[in-house]
C-alpha cells in the first residue's frame, strides 16, 4: 500500500459531496488549480490509520462520466487518463439514498472504470422520510462493492467510511471487465494496441470522448476518428445504450435492496413544496428574489463599509508610521507609496467579497439559486442568455473575476460565451469607489428626488442599473451576431430546501476570498509600483530640470506652495505625464485632460487605481492641510485652465461615470477570460466592445452636456 | 403524440420514448427511463420552463425540451 493514498469524492450534484468534504478535512484544506485549467481544485488531508494522511480531492459534481458542460470535462479528464497526477488511488462515490438508482448510474461507470470505488450512501433519512428503506449490506454484496451509510451533513458515519476505504485499499478491488453492453471486441483490440493496454471501458471512453480528453493530441484524435469510422461507430448510440442497460441490471439490484414502505399519498406537502409554492409564484417569486438582492446590496454597500474603513484606517497608519520612522529614501517611498498602497488597494475589497460569497454560498446551499433560475430563464432567453446567467451577473457586483469562473455551469457554449462577454459590464466594486467620489464631486449633497430620496444615493443606483441594462442590450446583441448552431438547453435538478451549514458557508467564503486576494492581487499590486516608478522617474533629468525651473519662476514662494509646484510639475515631467500628455489630443472630445489621461491608462490595468492615481497626481509629495485634505476637496478645487472654472463640472463628472461604467479597464478579467475561452479573440473583442462603448458614450454624454 | 410538455400542473403520465437523440442521453442519465412515471410540479411565471417530479426528485426543463419526451 502506497504511504498517502489518493482519493478522490465523486457524485451527482446535490449528493452532499462537499457536504462530506468537508466533515472529513475541516480546515485541512488548500485549493489549487487543476493543471492546465484554472477550474478551482479542493485538496484536503483525511486521516486514514495512524500516522496516513489521505490526501482528498473534491471533483465537481457530475451526472454521468459523458460530459456535458466544462466543469464535467475536468472530471473526466482525471479519470479517463490513469497517467493524470490527479487520477485517484481510491473513489468515494457519494450517492443520494433517496434518488439511489440514478445516483448509482454513476457509480457502476466510475468502478468499470477499474477504479477500487467505496460507495458513500447518504441522505438516508430523506430516503425513510419518503418510504424508502435500503438495505445496505444486501446492496454491498449485490454491488461486490463495500457500501458505508453516513450523514455528511452531521459527519456522521465517518469512521464506517474509514473502516470501509481500508478494507478496499486493502483488497485493492478492481472492476471484473464484464461490461453490462454490447461492444465489438476486435475494435477494443485495435484501440489497445495503438493507444496502450488498458482496460475495455478505458478504450471505449477514450473512443467516445477523444475530443474532450486532453491526454490525446491532434494526430491521435484523427487516429480514433478513423477506428470510429472503420467499425461504424455511433457515440451517441452507444452512450443511450449503455445508459440503458446499466439502467436495467441496476434496477434489478436496487428493486431487491429497496423495501417501500407504503406511505399515504405522495408526500405533497413537504416543506420544498410550500416554499416552492411562493419562490416560484409568478408575483411572490421575483418579489422575495428583489427582496433578496436588495438586502444583498445593502450589505455590500453599507455594512462592509465598516471593515473597510477600518482596513483604509489600517493601512494609512502603517504607511505614516513606517514614513517617520524609516529613513527618506527612495526605497521608503517605494514601499509605502507604491507596496503597501497596492496590497491596501486588494485587501480594502476583502469585505465586499465576503458579503457577496456569504449570500451567494448561502442561496447556493439552500437550494433557492435553483429556484432563481427556474423564474428568470424565460426572461434572460430572451437576450441570448441562461437562467444560469443570473449567478454570474449576479456575482459580477463584486469581482467579474469569480462571477466569470462561475459560468462553468452553463452547459451551453454559446449562452457560457455571451454571459462572459457581458458580466464585465456590471458594475463591480472596484467601480464604487471611482463613482462615489465623482457623484459627491457633480451631485449636490443635500438635494433630494420627491423629498424624500437622496439624489446621490439616487444617481449610485441609477449607475447599476445602467450597467445591468447595458449588459442585457449588448448580450441581446450578441444574440444577433454570434451564429453557433449549438442548442442551449436547461435540464436540471431543482433540489429540495436545506438548511445552509455554517461551517460550510465559512469555508466557501474562506477559500473564494483568497482565491481573489491572490489572483487579482497580484495584478493590482504589480501596476501600483510600476504606476509610482512611472510617477517618480522620467526621461533622462526632466525631473531634476522640474524643480529648478519652478523655484525659477516663483523666487518668493516658500514652504508647502513651493513644494506643491514643484511636484506638481515633476508629475508633468515624470514618464507617466508624457504619457497622458500624449493621449490628450484623443480624449479631449470626452473633456478629459492629461492628468486624466494619466488616471485612465493606469486604470486600463485595473479601474480601482484611479482613486490612488487621483491622490498621487494632485497630491504627490504635498502635505496634507486642512483644506485640500482629501483627493476629492483637491478635485473640487482643480480650475480648467482655459474657461477658469471648476474643472469637475457636470459634463465631465458624467462623461467621466459613463466612462467607467462600460470600460474594460481590468487585466484580471481579460486574463479570466483568456482562460475560459482558451482563445485570445474573446478577451480582444471584450476590449474593444466595451472600451469603444465607453468612448463613444462618454463623448456623447460630454458634447450634451458641455 | 402526448408529450410531458402537454401535461397540465398536478397531472402524470409514463414515459415511452424521446424523439431526440441528442437530448435523450442526458434525460436518460437524470432518470427519465422509459416506463418511469412523471408528475408536473410547477409551471415557471411564463410558462416556461417547467418542471416534473421524476425519480423521487424534481426535474427542470424547458418546455421544447419536454416536448421530446413521448408519455402515454
Amino acid at each position: 500500500m502506497k504511504k498517502s493514498p489518493k482519493i478522490a469524492l465523486i457524485g451527482n450534484p446535490n449528493a452532499g459531496k462537499s457536504s462530506l468534504f468537508n466533515s472529513l478535512t475541516g480546515l485541512r484544506q488548500k485549493t489549487g488549480n487543476f493543471p492546465g485549467v484554472t477550474m478551482d481544485k479542493l485538496i484536503g488531508k483525511w486521516k486514514l490509520e495512524k500516522g496516513d494522511d489521505a490526501s482528498i480531492l473534491d471533483l465537481p459534481g457530475i451526472y454521468s462520466i459523458y460530459p456535458k458542460s466544462v466543469d464535467e470535462q475536468v472530471v473526466i479528464n482525471i479519470l479517463a487518463n490513469p497517467q493524470h497526477p490527479d487520477y485517484p488511488d481510491l473513489a468515494i462515490v457519494v450517492a443520494d439514498a433517496s434518488n439511489l438508482k440514478r445516483n448509482l448510474l454513476l457509480f457502476s461507470q466510475v468502478r468499470d472504470l477499474g477504479i477500487p470505488t467505496v460507495l458513500a450512501l447518504n441522505m438516508i433519512d430523506v430516503a425513510e422520510s419518503q418510504g424508502v428503506v435500503i438495505n445496505s449490506v444486501k446492496l454491498a454484496r449485490e454491488l461486490n462493492v463495500e457500501v458505508a451509510e453516513i450523514n455528511a451533513k452531521k459527519g456522521i458515519g465517518l469512521n464506517g467510511l474509514r473502516l470501509a476505504v481500508n478494507k478496499t485499499i486493502e483488497s485493492g478491488y478492481n472492476s471484473n471487465d464484464s461490461l453490462p453492453m454490447d461492444y465489438d471486441r476486435a475494435m477494443i483490440e485495435v484501440i489497445k494496441e495503438k493507444y496502450g493496454d488498458t482496460d475495455d471501458y478505458h478504450a471505449l471512453l477514450w473512443l467516445s470522448e477523444h475530443n474532450n480528453l486532453k491526454q490525446f493530441d491532434l494526430v491521435q484524435r484523427a487516429g480514433f476518428e478513423e477506428i470510429q469510422e472503420k467499425y461504424r461507430w455511433n457515440t451517441q448510440d452507444f452512450q443511450s445504450k449503455e445508459t440503458m442497460a446499466r439502467y436495467s441490471q441496476l434496477t434489478e439490484i436496487v428493486d431487491n435492496c429497496l423495501h417501500e414502505m407504503p406511505i399515504e399519498e405522495e408526500p405533497l406537502n413537504t416543506w420544498t413544496d410550500r416554499l416552492d409554492k411562493v419562490f416560484l409564484h409568478r408575483f411572490w417569486g421575483y418579489f422575495v428574489f428583489l427582496g433578496i438582492l436588495f438586502i444583498m446590496f445593502q450589505a455590500i454597500f453599507t455594512w462592509a463599509t465598516y471593515p473597510m474603513d477600518l482596513i483604509d484606517g489600517g493601512i494609512a497608519n502603517l504607511n505614516d508610521f513606517l514614513k517617520s520612522n524609516l529613513p527618506p529614501t527612495k526605497l521608503t517611498d517605494l514601499l509605502t507609496e507604491g507596496l503597501i498602497a497596492g496590497i491596501g488597494g486588494v485587501l480594502i475589497f476583502i469585505p465586499q467579497i465576503a458579503f457577496l460569497f456569504l449570500f451567494i454560498s448561502m442561496l447556493e446551499e439552500t437550494g433557492y439559486m435553483s429556484r432563481v433560475m427556474f423564474i428568470m430563464d424565460k426572461l434572460m432567453r430572451r437576450f441570448g442568455l441562461n437562467g444560469k446567467s443570473v449567478v454570474p451577473l449576479i456575482s459580477g457586483v463584486a469581482c467579474a473575476v469569480p462571477a466569470i469562473m462561475s459560468t462553468r455551469s452553463i452547459g451551453s457554449w454559446k449562452d457560457r460565451l455571451i454571459t462572459i462577454m457581458v458580466t464585465p459590464l456590471m458594475s463591480c466594486s472596484a467601480r464604487l469607489p471611482i463613482y462615489t467620489v465623482l457623484i459627491a464631486l457633480v451631485v449636490p449633497e443635500k438635494s433630494t428626488l420627491f423629498g424624500v430620496f437622496n439624489l446621490q444615493g439616487v444617481a449610485l443606483f441609477a449607475m447599476y442599473l445602467l450597467g445591468f441594462f447595458m449588459a442585457l442590450l449588448s448580450a441581446w446583441i450578441m444574440k444577433i451576431i454570434l451564429k453557433v448552431k449549438e442548442r442551449s438547453y436547461f435540464i436540471m435538478e431543482l433540489p429540495s430546501y436545506k438548511s445552509p451549514r455554517f461551517s460550510h458557508v465559512m469555508l466557501t467564503i474562506l477559500n473564494s476570498t483568497k482565491a481573489f486576494v491572490f489572483e487579482a492581487g497580484k495584478v493590482i499590486v504589480a501596476i501600483s509600483i510600476v504606476l509610482w516608478v512611472l510617477a517618480s522617474y522620467g526621461p533622462g533629468d526632466a525631473m531634476e530640470e522640474a524643480s529648478i525651473f519652478v523655484k525659477a519662476q516663483n523666487p518668493t514662494l516658500s514652504g508647502i506652495g513651493i513644494t506643491n509646484k514643484i511636484s506638481s510639475k515633476k508629475l508633468e515631467n515624470s514618464y507617466a505625464g508624457h504619457f497622458g500628455k500624449f493621449i490628450e489630443p484623443a480624449i479631449k472630445p470626452l473633456g478629459y485632460d492629461w492628468k486624466i489621461g494619466i488616471a485612465l491608462i493606469t486604470s486600463f490595468a485595473a479601474r480601482e487605481v484611479f482613486v490612488g492615481t487621483m491622490s498621487t497626481i494632485y497630491s504627490l509629495g504635498g502635505e496634507a492641510n486642512e483644506e485640500n485634505s482629501t483627493v476629492m476637496k483637491r478635485m473640487r478645487a482643480e480650475i480648467n485652465p482655459e474657461t477658469g472654472k471648476p474643472m469637475y463640472d457636470m459634463a465631465l463628472g458624467f462623461s467621466l461615470l459613463i466612462f467607467y461604467a462600460f470600460a474594460m479597464q481590468c487585466m484580471s478579467t481579460l486574463a479570466v477570460t483568456y482562460r475560459e475561452t482558451k482563445s485570445w479573440k474573446y478577451p480582444t473583442i471584450q476590449f474593444v466592445y466595451m472600451t469603444g462603448l465607453a468612448y463613444i458614450s462618454a463623448f456623447i454624454v460630454y458634447q450634451l452636456l458641455k | 403524440m402526448k408529450t410531458i410538455a402537454d401535461l397540465k400542473k398536478g397531472e402524470r403520465g409514463i414515459i415511452v420514448n424521446f424523439t431526440d437523440d441528442e437530448l435523450s442521453l442526458k434525460l436518460l442519465e437524470m432518470g427519465c427511463l422509459p416506463g418511469t412515471q412523471v408528475t408536473m410540479t410547477h409551471i415557471a411565471p411564463f410558462g416556461d420552463p417547467i418542471a416534473v417530479k421524476v425519480s423521487g426528485y424534481i426535474l427542470s426543463l424547458r418546455k421544447d425540451e419536454a416536448a421530446t419526451i413521448v408519455i402515454a
